[in-house]
């Protein structure tokens, strides 16, 4: 009882902090006018997703409606069902597109996670000759985009043998200079006393690594899983891998999408599923990943 | 002078016998890196420096590459139209989309920070979603479709502005105006997160502080407090938003079609793809991919050295 009691003196207390907050040099009318702005802006910006979801949901008949309405009168799940139909009749099943496409952003992001992680830690923690420099180079990487290396990453990976197998997608992106970049930026926030108590302790590096410091930069972990999820889900792979059964989900459902106009609902099914999956780690992840995005600026 | 220099090598010789010493001593550190840096070299700088390198050959896969000098630069400014379109295109949407796109990021981040904080994390949710929709994008086609059934062109229509439905995406007046406009919607990215999470760090003392300095508005604010604390963020969010304009090709891609009408859609990427993965001129798109590669590198630099100066 006196708990609860406690809570709710905690958050009256939180309540007024907020009231308190207002910052004395603003004018009343500039915030009202800016809140509707800011209104009338996220409606907007999410006018597509929500359009793209109703028509996910609606039937055909109201599919070509017009005028059109933005929330369906009879909402169905019809076009997901269809769309289970269409992808259990093609040659490869769907079962394994989605397999190609778990595997993919599984393997690729958890590789990532350990890797880049070990280079930050040093990295972060550690002067060595070299260290600075190759921290300055990542950096840089981080400047242009996967297009400019795509033909002559074509070129090595098939000296190396892996066109046409998943590692063409996954090794690559073990290397991601984004995830380096934000883990290296997080893990200075540590302090290095917690480090060195325990290098007294008798712990070595390694267990330093795995004990000490991954325990403790969790957000980043998030933070990295979010984005190669992002970069491995929506991979369609289309250019490394050739054979019909090693291609991933994306790819399959988009063929589906360039089926004309008889599969719009279908189509509109694709879009949700696909969308799904980013938005709904980052809605579950947000406040940790902003956690470490605080850590993200790049100094000079 | 040859003191000088004597003097000057055994200094540096000094230097690397340290850093070897020092080298040595930390062979844990190398080992812990060295499976990054060795997948960052082969698949992050060895390609840039292959891709420098064909680009001075003629190269088709099957034959060995044959060295011809500058001429894959001079054709492709001299005489490859279509890389000219390309170029412009490409210049076009990243002057447009880049600082506008930031602008934005920057603006709505700041505008939320004084949110409540359940309101704010909606918010960002809503803001940030349209970047990692996957290819949600496409839902643009419907919109802009090109009979009297599109919504844009009914609209439109219903107004009296036009009497006849546009070719939104056919007709080469209006392709890159409505592909900036999707790219602008899908604009608020990594950068938007890193200024949201900037903003929510800077010290509340200096704002008030502020205060009793006389700081009269919330622009004020902006400018004297808010944006010096924030130039880390705001240099990763430039860095991130030119690597994004630059590298546009999906979107045109997806709505315009590829090839596109007359080219009008074409960007350097989707030359880049024309060539090496339809035609397999590989030296040519070498060329094309090192010329993208300046371009990104040289704007950043620029943008960086600019930014330095804010709130100075």
């Amino acid at each position: 009882m006196s708990k609860k009691k406690k809570q709710e003196n905690v958050e009256k207390v939180y309540r007024k902090k907020l009231i308190k907050r207002r910052k004395p040099n603003r004018s009343i009318v500039g915030d009202i006018f800016l809140y509707l702005f800011l209104a009338f802006i996220a409606l907007v910006m999410a006018f597509p997703i929500i359009y793209a979801v109703s028509c996910a949901l609606k039937p055909l008949d109201e599919l070509f409606k017009f005028p059109p309405r933005i929330l369906p009168q009879n909402p169905t799940f019809d076009n997901f069902s269809d769309l289970f139909v269409t992808m259990g009749k093609s040659w490869v099943s769907f079962s394994r597109y989605l397999f190609n496409t778990v595997f993919i952003t599984f393997v690729g992001t958890a590789g990532h996670l350990l890797i880049a992680s070990m280079g930050a830690f040093v990295l972060a923690k550690y002067d060595f000759p070299g260290g600075k420099g190759f921290f300055k180079l990542v950096t840089v990487a981080m400047m242009f985009t996967g297009y400019v290396t795509q033909i002559p990453n074509y070129l090595i990976l098939n000296r190396l043998g892996w066109i046409d197998s998943y590692w063409a997608i996954i090794v690559p992106a073990f290397a991601s200079p984004m995830g380096l970049f934000l883990m290296k930026q997080f893990m200075e926030g540590l302090p290095t006393s917690l480090i060195e108590a325990a290098k007294i302790d008798g712990a070595n590096e390694w267990k330093v690594f795995r004990s000490i410091v991954m325990p403790n930069v969790k957000p980043a972990w998030m933070t990295l899983i979010i984005f190669s999820v992002q970069g491995l889900w929506n991979n369609k792979a289309a250019t490394y891998i050739y054979s019909e059964e090693k291609k991933t989900l994306v790819y399959a459902m988009q063929q589906i999408q360039s089926g004309g106009i008889a599969r719009t609902g279908q189509a509109a099914a694709v879009l949700v599923v696909l969308m799904l999956v980013p938005i709904a780690i980052f809605v579950f992840s947000e406040s940790q990943i902003l956690e470490t995005m605080a850590s993200s600026g790049l100094k000079d | 002078m040859g003191e000088f220099f004597s003097k000057y090598i055994a200094l540096r010789k000094y230097n690397i016998q340290v850093a070897m010493k020092k080298a040595k001593k930390s062979k844990m550190c190398y080992a812990f890196l060295a499976p990054y840096a060795i997948l960052f070299c082969a698949f992050y700088v060895l390609p840039v420096v292959i891709s420098i390198f064909y680009s001075f050959t003629y190269y088709n896969i099957l034959e060995s590459p044959k060295f011809i000098g500058l001429s894959n630069y001079i054709s492709l400014i001299l005489e490859d139209d279509i890389f000219l379109i390309g170029l412009k295109n490409t210049l076009m949407i990243a002057i447009f989309t880049g600082p506008l796109g930031y602008i934005m990021s920057f603006l709505f981040a700041w505008l939320i920070n004084e949110l409540p904080r359940w309101v704010r994390s909606i918010a960002v949710v809503i803001f940030y979603a349209p970047s990692i929709a996957g290819n949600c994008y496409v839902i643009f086609s419907v919109f802009f479709r090109g009979d009297a059934y599109g919504y844009v062109n009914a609209f439109l229509m219903n107004l009296g502005i036009i009497d006849t439905p546009v070719l939104w995406f056919i007709n080469p007046d209006y392709m890159l105006p409505v592909c900036m406009l999707v790219i602008l919607w899908m604009s608020l990215g990594t950068g938007f997160l890193s200024f949201v999470a900037g903003l929510q760090g800077v010290d509340a003392s200096q704002f008030e502080a502020g205060y009793m300095d006389g700081i009269k508005n919330r622009w004020q604010e902006l400018w004297y407090i808010t944006l010096p604390n924030m130039k880390p963020m705001l240099m990763f969010g430039a860095v991130m938003s030119i690597t994004q304009a630059f590298g546009v090709c999906d979107v045109t891609m997806a709505l315009c079609g590829y090839p596109s009408t007359d080219y009008a859609a074409r960007t350097i990427v989707t030359h880049l793809f024309d060539y090496g993965f339809t035609r397999f001129d590989m030296g040519y798109a070498c060329a094309i991919a090192t010329i993208l590669f300046l371009l990104m590198i040289l704007c950043n630099k620029a943008i960086q050295s600019l930014l330095r100066r804010v709130g100075t």
